[in-house]
């Protein structure tokens, strides 16, 4: 079900800025890969550029390679409707629709796609529920608005209606930087789950959760304001937090700059 | 006096300043309506209006001088600037009381059942009794046809402007929308007029509801844009990472957490026309008796009627007591949309309870 992602030579821009350039990086199947790096280098832009998000905002444009399974998602004729559906995202900010109740927003994927049958749909919502460990907070209230939530019940639900479309790989931008501790370690534990089913990419500040939850990390990096961001290395977490091949990369995890 | 001791009491403390007891700007009011009167009275000034900007100036700064004695200059500054707020509130509701105050008083008088369900049919002018049925059906008809017309093209040129428009076509759309909420409603008038004399028609309702929707078409679409605008990007990019079609994202993510504030605009454009005069007398002409089509024939509406009352009866009481027995209905009727409105906001808009 999970699926690997292959990107080669990839540069996104906003408008005439270069906000990425060159980037090749392999994301294999059932693994958690963690993007670091500075504020402003890249690594919610190229997230973004996984799932065709990037484009939604005026003036993003993307030139390279992006192989989903040998399927390139800028290829002629593919739909980003469709690559969306593959490739499911979480916001740094917990975003549930506030017109809905929690059963509402982890169905919507379902029903806005229109693709669901109706005696499946509180299945799916269960065990969507379930599998963001959610389930026993919410199971009472499931008709209640999701903006009553917490902030961390919030970003769970937004993970759990991510995944109720049963997505290939889950993009995750920041998602614990709104979030206390104890929330943090709640979707931690998540995604430590998730990964037996899904591929997932994890932006993220915070070096310890990188090393916590990952397998693999890339250490993205920029020249200089203005600069594009660039991917310095990606390689095994442990050798990263270890024993990093580049000085850079060793220099920030160390905290000497940045 | 018991008062200075407490002043020189507080001083004692470097936080807490001497104060005015909390009654004084009340106090204060009172004394300069009263030395106003006074004034008046001795200078001889008719006007109830010089009274009370005399007291106005007066209760300004009377609050300054004795607040700065008092209290110190930065304290007198605030005082006198919740004093300058206060007067400016005043100043805007007294002729809107007196508006509705005038409006209720002398509106009332016949509007009873049997006004609200007759037309004027064979009664003169000039003479009591009839009613304003023909007219409500006119109003409601006329306004209805424009809403249904201006309501959907407005909402969907919001939806255009917001979510898809990009370069040079939502320029120039914006700016025509812009130069249309300039367009005075006797020309919007004049237009249909123009496409009814080459056209040859007799005037009719439905030509008042077309010159309607182009006053009313601008102000949806303002409206709505800001709603549209208010609704997050994030809630957009949530719906579009699911996998869901952008018109899908905007039907059923972005609108229905905007209803509210799109309804409660397009309630107040219909309430903005519905009290148009002047397309409505160049377009549905007026009628004494009840028109039911809109499509065919001259028809009545309120506005036009209470014009018509006011001016083709050379005085006459009951006409004037008709006129304003239509202005009231037609408040009513603009109060009760408003409050429709709010009513739908309220209701449709996202729910935070836990």
């Amino acid at each position: 079900m999970a699926k690997r992602i292959d990107v080669s030579g990839l540069t996104a821009y906003y408008s005439s800025h270069k906000a990425i350039e060159d980037i090749s990086m392999t994301v294999e199947p059932r693994t958690v890969t963690a993007f670091i790096g500075p504020s402003g280098c890249g690594k919610s832009t190229f997230l973004r550029t996984l799932n065709r998000m990037h484009e939604v905002t005026p003036g993003g444009r993307v030139e390279g390679k992006v192989l989903l399974d040998d399927e390139d998602l800028y290829g002629a004729g593919i739909d980003p409707v469709s690559v969306r559906r593959e490739i499911g995202m979480v916001f740094q900010r917990p975003n549930p629709f506030p017109t809905m109740s929690i059963f509402d927003n982890v169905a919507a994927g379902l029903r806005l796609n229109g693709s669901y049958k109706k005696s499946e749909l509180a299945d799916v919502v269960e065990k969507s529920l379930k599998g963001a460990n959610l389930w026993n907070e919410v199971k009472d209230r499931l008709n209640k608005p999701g903006s009553g939530l917490s902030g961390g019940q919030q970003q769970r639900l937004c993970i759990a209606r991510a995944i109720a479309v049963e997505p290939k790989v889950l993009l995750m931008d920041e998602p614990c930087s709104a979030l206390d501790p104890i929330s943090t370690l709640a979707i931690e534990d998540l995604i430590g789950e998730l990964k037996e089913r899904f591929t997932i990419v994890i932006v993220t500040h915070n070096m310890q959760q990188a090393a916590r939850v990952s397998d693999r990390t890339a250490f993205f990096n920029l020249a200089a304001v203005g600069q594009p961001g660039k991917l310095i290395e990606i390689d095994d977490t442990e050798r990263i937090f270890s024993n990093p091949s580049v000085q850079a990369t060793e220099d920030y995890i160390s905290g000497r700059f940045g | 006096m018991s008062h200075a001791a407490a002043v020189t009491e507080q001083r004692s403390s470097t936080l807490r300043g001497a104060a005015l007891p909390k009654w004084s700007p009340w106090a204060i009011a009172a004394g300069s309506v009263a030395v106003a009167v006074g004034i008046g009275l001795a200078a001889g000034l008719d006007s109830k209006i010089q009274w009370g900007l005399i007291a106005a100036l007066l209760f300004l700064v009377g609050t300054y001088v004795i607040a700065a004695s008092v209290e110190g200059r930065r304290q007198a500054k605030d005082r006198i600037a919740t004093g300058l707020v206060w007067t400016a509130f005043l100043i805007a509701v007294v002729p809107l009381v007196s508006l509705i105050w005038t409006t209720v008083a002398r509106g009332v008088k016949v509007l009873d059942l049997y006004f609200l369900t007759h037309s004027m049919g064979i009664v003169a002018d000039s003479q009591p009794g009839g009613g304003i049925y023909h007219a409500i059906i006119g109003s409601i008809e006329q306004v209805g046809l424009a809403t249904v017309i201006a309501a959907p093209i407005g909402v969907l040129t919001a939806i255009y402007l917001v979510e898809y428009g990009r370069g040079g076509l939502a320029r120039s759309v914006t700016f025509f929308v812009d130069v249309m909420t300039g367009i005075p409603s006797i020309v919007a008038g004049l237009f249909i007029l123009s496409l009814m004399l080459i056209f040859d028609m007799e005037p009719f309702g439905f030509a008042g509801s077309l010159a309607l929707a182009i006053l009313m078409m601008p102000i949806v679409v303002r409206s709505t844009e800001e709603m549209l605008k208010l609704v997050s990007n994030e809630l957009r990019e949530a719906s579009l990472a699911l996998g869901v079609p952008k018109w899908r994202t905007i039907l059923k993510v972005v609108l229905p957490t905007s209803i509210g504030g799109i309804t409660t605009g397009i309630m107040l454009a219909v309430a903005r026309i519905a009290g148009e005069t002047a397309p409505v007398l160049l377009l549905v002409f007026g009628n004494r008796f009840i028109n039911n089509n809109p499509f065919d024939g001259a028809q009545q509406s309120l506005p036009l009627y209470i014009y018509q009352q006011y001016a083709n009866s050379a005085g006459a009481n009951a006409a004037y007591d008709r006129a304003w027995a239509a202005s009231l209905t037609l408040i009513a009727f603009v109060m009760i949309l408003n409050l429709v409105a709010r009513a739908i906001a309220r209701w449709k808009a996202p729910k935070t309870g836990r």
